[in-house]
């Protein structure tokens, strides 16, 4: 499902510098596996995580979902893989303020192959628990009840690749729990890959494939 | 419908900037629009206002003077005819109708015209349409101390059939210069949308008679009214009185000479267009800093429409659609504006001069105008979107780690 060679990433630091931020050799995710990365802060997970979605261009590697190899696409055509492939949850949910709950799927989905399904939307809503809360609006809900919209959001599409990057970081302890817990459920359901990046023992104690981005970007420099 | 989404959640998230912005397009629509009509059916409603008649013949001066006198009540006139003149013009083999007025006193500052009862009884103000009098009411009688009110000044004046009044003497009302002659109104005639409408008429005999008036000039007037029995009398007598001869004016053909009022005041026209349009391109520059400034606060909202697959030119239209919509409710209120300022200044011209322009008329500027704003609003919304299309996403959802 997703296949990530020689994938690499470096930044200019306002003193000029370039510093190379990703450098990951080989990785690979099955459909339906779940993987979950350890990263510290700093360490580059998330810029690794933007560069699979297509939000970043990388600088040079590979990265190939269900088969289509993103890095050699241009940006509109990123645009599409992302919308028909993916499903991004983000640290801070990334839900759009001024819009309903129910808003923030469709919107997710119009983008994609179902496009604006408000009756699925509704649905994956109903399936994460918020199906009372459809006409609400994000700053209305708790923490929780926020991330269950992302979720919602990002698997409405029906992806074949689930980013979750730290998706309980903002959460308390039980609350991550649940969310975890609905993220891989629902992932299991839809046949989805995951792939998680966090820094908390917890979480990454959940999965049983569990990676450390240190490692694996160390192994890829190494072998540049 | 994602982009109809995006375009009214936007609009509502910034609805005061949003009223206030399209509230300055509807002030530049509307004053555009109006002044416009204004002009153009002005022009048509005063150029057009013959009251029935080919030519004017008055006393030696200004020509717009003249019609501006007779026509249109407006003015003073610019002397007097004398009678044997009016008799010549009258029994000319190329006249078919001449109508003697007499002017220079007023009721309560409308005007009393002094005219013969043919003026009502054989002139067709438009061709099959002549003066009527509302039920109950009779044509003056030549010698007699009666009157026939136009249905505008006996609204405003409340004059009925029966009442009597004492006149004043000059143009403008004077209360100390009441004359001392009575009058009786007989009728008040049905509303003709012409500057007849405004005055007080009353037999040419009972002006030229009238107490005080200078006895030595009751037999003059102060213009005749005249009807052709063919277009070229126009020429024949212009070469007559005009060319050849000093002591009188033709004024033909009317409709001709008000137009070059129009030429005289058409700088005003201009600085109101220009000041509309300047309007206009504030209103543009409006939306343009309207939509950039909340640029700042929706960048991140495009971000991560952008991140969850909306394109680069997705996210550009959905902002040049908002600027465009942001004119068109703009638009929209631009022509509830414009109908309410039209009707008022109709209104203002029908009450000084008499002379009705149509509210239902249709021009093509009602709709190239409100076109025209949106797509100047358009245009002026493709810096904002130009500013969306270059958001960068990673930056501005979360800090590279």
């Amino acid at each position: 499902m997703l296949a990530v060679t020689d994938l690499s990433k470096s930044f200019r630091t306002p003193e000029g510098e370039r510093v190379e931020i990703v450098r990951v050799g080989d990785f690979a995710l099955a459909a339906g596996e779940q993987v979950a990365l350890r990263g510290e802060s700093g360490s580059g997970k998330t810029t690794f995580l933007n560069l699979i979605a297509g939000i970043l261009a990388a600088d040079g590697g590979r990265v190939t979902i269900d088969g289509t190899d993103m890095t050699a696409l241009n940006e509109p055509g990123r645009d599409r893989l992302r919308a028909e492939k993916l499903g991004y949850i983000f640290q801070t949910f990334n839900l759009l303020q001024g819009f309903t709950v129910l808003e923030n799927v469709v919107l997710g989905m119009s983008f994609g192959p179902r496009g604006a399904d408000r009756a699925h939307a509704r649905a994956m809503l109903e399936r994460v628990g918020l199906g009372h809360r459809l006409d609400h609006f994000p700053r209305q809900l708790s923490t929780g009840q926020q991330q269950r919209v992302a979720v919602a959001r990002a698997l409405a599409n029906r992806p074949k690749l689930v980013l979750a990057d730290e998706p309980t970081g903002n959460l308390d302890r039980l609350h991550g729990r649940e969310a975890l817990a609905l993220i891989r459920e629902v992932c299991r359901e839809h046949n989805a890959a995951l792939l998680i990046v966090s820094h908390d023992e917890e979480v990454l104690g959940a999965f049983e494939t569990r990676m450390d981005f240190a490692v694996i970007n160390a192994a890829g420099k190494a072998r540049a | 419908m994602t982009l109809l989404l995006l375009i009214r959640r936007s609009l509502r998230q910034h609805a005061l900037s949003t009223v206030i912005t399209a509230g300055s397009i509807a002030l530049a629509c509307g004053l555009l629009m109006c002044v416009w009509m204004v002009k153009t059916q002005s022009q048509a409603a005063f150029t057009q206002t013959t009251t029935g008649f080919d030519a004017v013949l008055g006393a030696r001066g200004s020509k717009l003077q003249l019609v501006l006198n007779a026509i249109f009540h407006l003015e003073a006139s610019p002397g007097n005819v004398a009678a044997a003149d009016f008799e010549a013009i009258r029994r000319h083999p190329m006249v078919k109708t001449a109508i003697p007025i007499a002017v220079g006193d007023n009721l309560r500052g409308f005007r009393l015209v002094g005219t013969v009862p043919e003026l009502f009884t054989t002139v067709e103000l438009a061709p099959g349409k002549k003066f009527t009098v509302q039920a109950g009411g009779k044509i003056f009688d030549a010698e007699a101390k009666e009157a026939v009110a136009g249905s505008f000044a006996a609204q405003r004046l409340g004059l009925k059939v029966g009442a009597t009044f004492k006149p004043f003497h000059g143009l403008a009302f004077d209360a100390k210069a009441e004359h001392a002659d009575v009058f009786t109104v007989t009728a008040i005639l049905e509303p003709t949308n012409t500057p007849a409408d405004r005055v007080v008429w009353i037999p040419l005999r009972g002006l030229q008679t009238m107490s005080g008036h200078d006895a030595k000039t009751a037999t003059d007037v102060s213009a005749v009214l005249l009807q052709f029995r063919t277009p070229m009398a126009g020429l024949q007598l212009d070469m007559l009185y005009n060319k050849q001869g000093n002591r009188l004016t033709l004024a033909f053909p009317v409709g001709a000479i008000v137009a070059e009022l129009f030429g005289k005041i058409a700088w005003f026209d201009q600085v109101l267009t220009l000041v509309a349009y300047l309007v206009a391109l504030v209103a543009a520059g409006s939306v343009l800093a309207s939509i950039y400034n909340s640029m700042s606060a929706r960048r991140r909202d495009l971000a991560i429409l952008r991140a969850l697959g909306a394109k680069r030119r997705t996210i550009f239209g959905a902002v040049l659609a908002e600027a465009a919509c942001i004119g068109a409710l703009g638009a929209a209120a631009g022509w509830i504006f414009y109908l309410g300022l039209y009707a008022g200044v109709a209104g203002l011209i029908r009450a000084q001069t008499g002379v009705v322009l149509e509210i239902g008329a249709w021009h093509p500027v009602l709709w190239a105008c409100p076109v025209g704003m949106i797509a100047l609003c358009a245009l002026g919304g493709i810096v904002p979107a130009l500013k969306a299309y270059h958001t960068p996403v990673a930056e501005t959802l979360a800090p590279v780690s």
